[in-house]
């Protein structure tokens, strides 16, 4: 269910890599968890981030949360589209609710992060 | 992400948050009580949460259809957390009207009220719905409060007076919403026919006795329905087969918020007089009560903060215990609930704010996450049903 050619932050953020840049998104596991996305707080571009730092924040009517930066890099762009549309990211999690994409100088450091299969198994271990 | 999904079960949302929970603790290191209802709702897709002690559904589908749901036609709740107790003997009349800030001695049969019960120095202790029944007096408490409340019951126990505690006995479940009435089963619809708002009525039926009011806690027409704890999941069955959305905390919460309805734990405390939150009218000053003479000398000190409402723009919503500033970025008071309104279709909130800043139409900043949000103070409730007929 989870899309194979990403790869997984235990935190449920997506990365992809395109070229120098990685694109950013929500897990449908995480957005199923939040329902009723109301804001998303993303970064502006330029913004320096590190692995596991907290660069925005996802809203639903009930709770906030962070998202963490998957992978270290500057933030390039964000999805200008989700700030009149937030419900995007439950909608389309992988594809028009991308939240960002990451310029990440050399190769990416994608160490640390989860294949689809390892992050399924995590997810399913996970009461919800 | 982490931060919400990574404990066994999820965090209940702002406004039913384990924080309500102090001074409740028979509960706080044993297992979660079930209700009669636990198995259906989970039967039903419920995303459960312990919510003072008791394991409750947070939301069904989500709180936004759940929501609209009971704004638009009809939505029910398992409110059987709350705590459910009556009144008997010669006494139980002197006692009630003791504890409780309002008028008992001019409610009629079936009769239904809302109250506070305040401590010595005047803090709310609990607010409460006190129905006159025709065999007892009925006291619904909140579930955070239930240990506390039996204990200064207990505390103030006359002669000649008893109390059972029918909580674990009994189911209780609200239908809410414009089309209540179509979607009961037409024996509950013949308990309270031709009752108003706050009236109430029991019915034995086959040796069990249902004790349904017209009463409700999310700003529509509706009825608290207190069942036989056998006879809960076919009430609920039979409400769902109607069409009526099974709703959880999380709409409960927004609904209530829309409707101004105070939260305890939130707008409410041991600190916080009943005056200071609004709530006045449920004092009735003329009689003699534990809590009067300490509200005798706050009444008139206006350094107390006061409730109030605060419309936000954007869609960013303030939470319990976010600053509020004046435009000069001086703090003035503090958020207890917020929240997004589904209704309206911006962010609300209520607030306790220094007396000279709490008049409507004033401009307030609010301190969000390290962000800074525009509001004014506005009247409560932010929604108010249309009134039919």
């Amino acid at each position: 269910m989870s899309p194979s050619d990403l790869r997984y932050a235990k935190t449920h953020e997506w990365v992809r890599v395109e070229g120098d840049e990685c694109v950013v998104g929500l897990t449908r596991f995480a957005v199923d968890q939040l329902t009723d996305v109301t804001y998303i707080q993303l970064p502006k571009a330029g913004r320096k981030v590190s692995t596991g730092e907290g660069f925005g924040e996802i809203e639903s009517v009930k709770a906030v949360s962070d998202i963490y930066a998957p992978v270290s890099g500057e933030v390039a762009s964000v999805n200008e589209a989700l700030n009149s549309d937030p419900g995007l990211v439950s909608r389309d999690p992988y594809g028009a609710g991308w939240l960002a994409r990451i310029r990440v100088p050399g190769v990416p450091d994608l160490s640390g992060l989860m294949s689809a299969a390892e992050y399924e198994a995590q997810v399913s271990g996970s009461p919800h | 992400m982490a931060r919400p999904l990574g404990g066994p079960v999820d965090r209940a949302p702002a406004g039913v948050n384990n924080g309500d929970m102090e001074g409740f603790s028979p509960s706080e290191s044993a297992k979660p009580r079930q209700t009669p209802l636990t198995g259906w709702h989970v039967a039903h897709g419920a995303r459960m949460v312990d919510f003072a002690g008791n394991m409750m559904p947070i939301q069904y589908s989500s709180i936004l259809t759940e929501h609209h749901a009971v704004r638009k036609s009809a939505g029910m709740f398992d409110v059987s957390h709350m705590g459910r107790l009556l009144f008997r003997g010669n006494s139980a009349l002197d006692w009630l009207d003791r504890l409780l800030t309002c008028r008992l001695r001019d409610m009629a049969e079936g009769q239904a009220r809302y109250s506070l019960v305040c401590s010595e120095a005047g803090g709310v202790i609990d607010d409460v719905l006190v129905t006159r029944w025709a065999d007892a007096w009925g006291l619904v408490v909140n579930a955070s409060n239930h240990a506390a409340m039996l204990d200064w019951l207990g505390a103030h126990r006359p002669s000649g007076a008893s109390l059972e505690d029918i909580t674990q006995a009994t189911a209780m479940m609200a239908v809410q919403g414009p089309d209540w009435r179509e979607a009961c089963p037409a024996f509950i619809g013949s308990i309270v026919d031709g009752l108003g708002n706050y009236r109430g009525r029991m019915l034995e039926l086959g040796g069990l006795v249902w004790r349904v009011s017209r009463t409700g806690y999310t700003g529509e027409e509706g009825i608290e329905i207190v069942a036989p704890a056998q006879s809960a999941t076919s009430l609920a069955d039979s409400l769902l087969a109607a069409g009526v959305a099974p709703c959880g905390l999380g709409a409960r919460d927004t609904l209530r918020l829309e409707a101004g309805m105070p939260l305890y734990g939130h707008e409410l405390d041991s600190a916080t007089d009943p005056f200071q939150a609004g709530l006045g009218r449920s004092v009735d000053m003329k009689k003699e009560f534990v809590g009067k003479k300490a509200l005798i000398s706050r009444m008139g000190d206006t350094t107390f903060p006061v409730r109030v409402g605060i419309q936000l723009e954007g869609r960013r919503a303030a939470r319990q215990g976010d600053a509020v500033l004046d435009k000069s970025g001086k703090p003035i008071g503090k958020v207890t609930s917020g929240a997004f309104s589904p209704t309206l279709g911006h962010p609300v909130a209520m607030a306790y704010l220094d007396r000279r800043h709490a008049r409507p139409g004033e401009d307030v900043s609010l301190s969000v996450r390290e962000s800074m949000l525009e509001g004014t103070v506005c009247p409560l409730p932010f929604y108010k049903r249309e009134q039919r007929g």
